[in-house]
């Protein structure tokens, strides 16, 4: 196990190298540079070419790629064309949390919705609930994302008015706040990331602790009660719930829209791996031994079944971007698919590769993550 | 005169197996339709589909009656004072906001649809059963060099990278279906087909065409590709639906150039600012179309791969 990890992480170095180094080649293609910003007749030449000398990029490619990747290797990422006083660094770092959370939140919820209805409709095989079910998943799961979006936009935002239509805030309820949104946002990721690091070790040690199933479930929830009533008191008595509620309140929108037009992917996958898991014996023999449909299903055949579904999760990570790219764009989100696509028509490229690289880095080492998961949780697999 | 008699037993038993072949070709063909008119969900595809191919196929009759009016890029009618104005019976989606026939446009995206998507899906197939054929029989360095290609490829951000070519180049519709058509070639789908050639690879047919000493080309060509071609075939399908998706998103974001498409016209649509806010339900027609042909033909192309599914895939018979 060791050295599987070991060599996989010297794969994901290797690959994040070529990686960058085929974008940067790519980006250095196109045509233009930092002076196309100031494209006007009242720039002299020679302020022009001291422009070009300033940022680098008059030198020949092969040393402006040797200087890129010391400076990336140091982990600085150079300045931004078009917010120039800003680092690449400065920016990212503001716009990835954002696009990180938008997508961990709508992919966990899909994937979870689609094992939930998944296991049920293959269970109920053959009913006119797995038929609606089906049906209406695929239905939402073919409409051009942008257009339901829309839909969407339209329907909650506009004419129920529950939604705000687009963006990360209210500027209106954040006028004469002195934290920034980001402060608040990350204060929001380390509340989340504490209750669920507190969730999960208690159902890993729960079981040593409480022998009924009734036991467990009084430990999980009263634990994940106490702890959620703590953070919401403390975030009352901070003042800024307010804030971290609009937050919330803006994700919602996004969320909901990924989460209904992507879960029959994997309900349809979790329908079909279900439906192998069902033939076999041990599902017959924990019938046969009189327990209750639902333990059968739950804890005999869906766990089983849920091993495809980890495969398939690999590769909606390594979607996110593209993803990131329409929905941000349509629900004006200011994460890093958004400023991708900007910097891109603005020939921004260092913003440009910087974000690539990013996202790249992070989509190898989500997939890291998922493969050695993967390998703990399936027991034929051992390194 | 021996030899003379087992050439003559050689070309008959040879007209036999052709004659064979063919009818076990036929049975199998007879099988697999059988299978794929019991999964409805197949047939309600490619009836979409074919509705489509008939939608496209009216468009010079629709537009060949007066071109100065139908052109889906350059008409204008100006009999009408308003634009876009509502549907009617002269334009029964209604015209755009330049005086522009909705219904033309629909049937000339349609056109630009099945072409992009059959070119990409042509160029996805076949790379990707050569690859897969190849990296699986071959191994070692072969397979190593292009499966760390599919990864990188998977990692790599295509609806970001093709707006920094279209910086480099002008991307037509051919263009971007045979860029889509590579990169998807190269990526994913080989390592799918690659997993199925290699349950192929060690199968002992192949053993035994090579210790009969045939070439590796001949077992490939043979042995390999014929076995996996299904299993491209509907990979085929769902790469045509990842061409149009890709094409509607990026030509919406404004990075292609395309004569007109589903994509383009959701594109004016919304840069003329008919997409936002109370427009949405008031110029309805300017959107509904399009967005109705792009899901509606992605989902046809899905649905026909679901129900070819269980003809690759035995496995997923209903037993």
């Amino acid at each position: 196990m060791g050295r599987y990890v070991v060599r996989r992480i010297i794969q994901v170095v290797g690959m994040t190298f070529a990686f960058v180094t085929i974008t940067f080649l790519i980006l250095q293609a196109m045509p233009g540079d930092i002076t196309n910003l100031y494209i006007s007749p009242e720039i002299p030449p020679e302020v022009r070419q001291a422009l070009r000398e300033r940022f680098g990029v008059d030198q020949p490619v092969l040393s402006q790629y040797a200087r890129y990747i010391t400076n990336f290797l140091r982990g600085n990422l150079g300045y931004s064309f078009r917010h120039y006083p800003r680092t690449v660094w400065d920016i990212i770092r503001e716009r990835l949390p954002r696009t990180f959370v938008l997508f961990f939140t709508a992919t966990v919820g899909y994937f979870y919705l689609g094992f939930t209805l998944g296991k049920i409709i293959a269970w109920k095989r053959g009913t006119a609930l797995e038929y609606t079910t089906t049906v209406g998943g695929v239905f939402l799961y073919s409409l051009f994302l942008p257009m339901y979006a829309l839909l969407v936009i339209w329907f909650f935002a506009l004419r129920l008015g529950w939604f705000p239509v687009s963006q990360f805030i209210t500027p209106r309820l954040w006028r004469g706040v002195e934290v920034s949104s980001n402060t608040i946002f990350g204060y929001i990721i380390l509340s989340a990331a504490l209750f669920v690091a507190l969730m999960s070790l208690v159902s890993v040690y729960g079981k040593k602790y409480s022998r009924t199933r009734k036991a467990r479930r009084n430990l999980y929830w009263g634990i994940g009660g106490i702890t959620l009533g703590i953070l919401v008191t403390g975030w009352g008595i901070s003042g800024y719930a307010h804030l971290a509620a609009n937050i919330f309140h803006h994700l919602a929108l996004p969320v909901i829209t990924l989460t209904t037009g992507a879960f029959a992917g994997s309900m349809l996958l979790m329908r079909d791996s279900m439906l192998e898991t069902i033939k076999e014996d041990y599902v017959m023999a924990a019938r046969a031994k009189g327990l209750p449909d639902r333990e059968v299903r739950d804890r005999h055949a869906a766990r089983t079944a849920l091993l495809p579904m980890v495969t398939s999760f690999t590769l909606a990570i390594a979607s996110v971007l593209n993803g990131g790219i329409i929905t941000e764009n349509i629900f004006s989100w200011p994460g890093m698919g958004q400023t991708l696509v900007k910097s891109i028509q603005t020939n921004d490229w260092p913003l440009a590769l910087g974000t690539f690289a990013f996202t790249g880095i992070f989509v190898l080492f989500a997939h890291l993550a998922v493969d050695i998961l993967y390998a703990v949780l399936d027991p034929r697999i051992r390194y | 005169m021996e030899q003379k008699n087992t050439m003559h037993e050689e070309r008959k038993t040879g007209h036999r197996l052709w004659k064979a072949r063919l009818s076990l070709w036929w049975k199998a063909a007879c099988v697999n339709a059988r299978l794929f008119r019991e999964a409805r969900i197949g047939m309600i595809g490619l009836v979409i589909i074919i509705t489509f191919g008939i939608f496209g196929a009216a468009y010079p009759w629709w537009v060949g009656r007066d071109t100065g009016v139908y052109d889906p890029v350059v008409g204008f009618d100006d009999t009408i004072i308003r634009h876009p104005s509502p549907p009617s019976l002269r334009h029964p989606l209604g015209t755009d906001m330049v005086g522009r026939d909705i219904l033309s446009q629909m049937m000339s995206s349609t056109r630009t649809a099945f072409v992009m998507g059959l070119v990409a899906a042509t160029f996805t197939a076949s790379i990707a059963t050569m690859v897969g054929a190849v990296a699986a029989y071959y191994g070692g360095f072969i397979d190593t060099v292009f499966m760390r290609t599919a990864n990188l490829l998977m990692l790599f951000p295509f609806l970001a990278f093709i707006p920094v070519l279209s910086a480099m180049m002008e991307i037509t519709f051919l263009r971007f279906a045979v860029i889509i058509g590579l990169l998807s070639g190269f990526g994913g789908s080989t390592l799918i087909v690659k997993s199925k050639a290699l349950g192929v690879v060690n199968k002992p047919y192949i053993e035994a065409a090579k210790v009969a000493g045939r070439s590796n080309i001949h077992i490939i060509r043979r042995h390999v590709i014929p076995n996996i071609l299904s299993l491209s075939f509907l990979y085929m399908m769902f790469s045509v639906q990842g061409a149009i998706f890709s094409e509607a998103i990026l030509s919406w974001l404004g990075f292609l150039h395309i004569r007109m498409s589903w994509g383009i016209m959701l594109y004016s649509a919304s840069r003329a600012g008919y997409l936002v806010g109370p427009q949405l339900s008031r110029y309805w027609w300017m959107w509904v179309p399009a967005g109705v042909g792009i899901s509606l033909l992605c989902a046809a192309f899905y649905l026909v791969g679901r129900g070819l599914d269980p003809i690759v895939n035995p496995r997923l018979r209903r037993r």
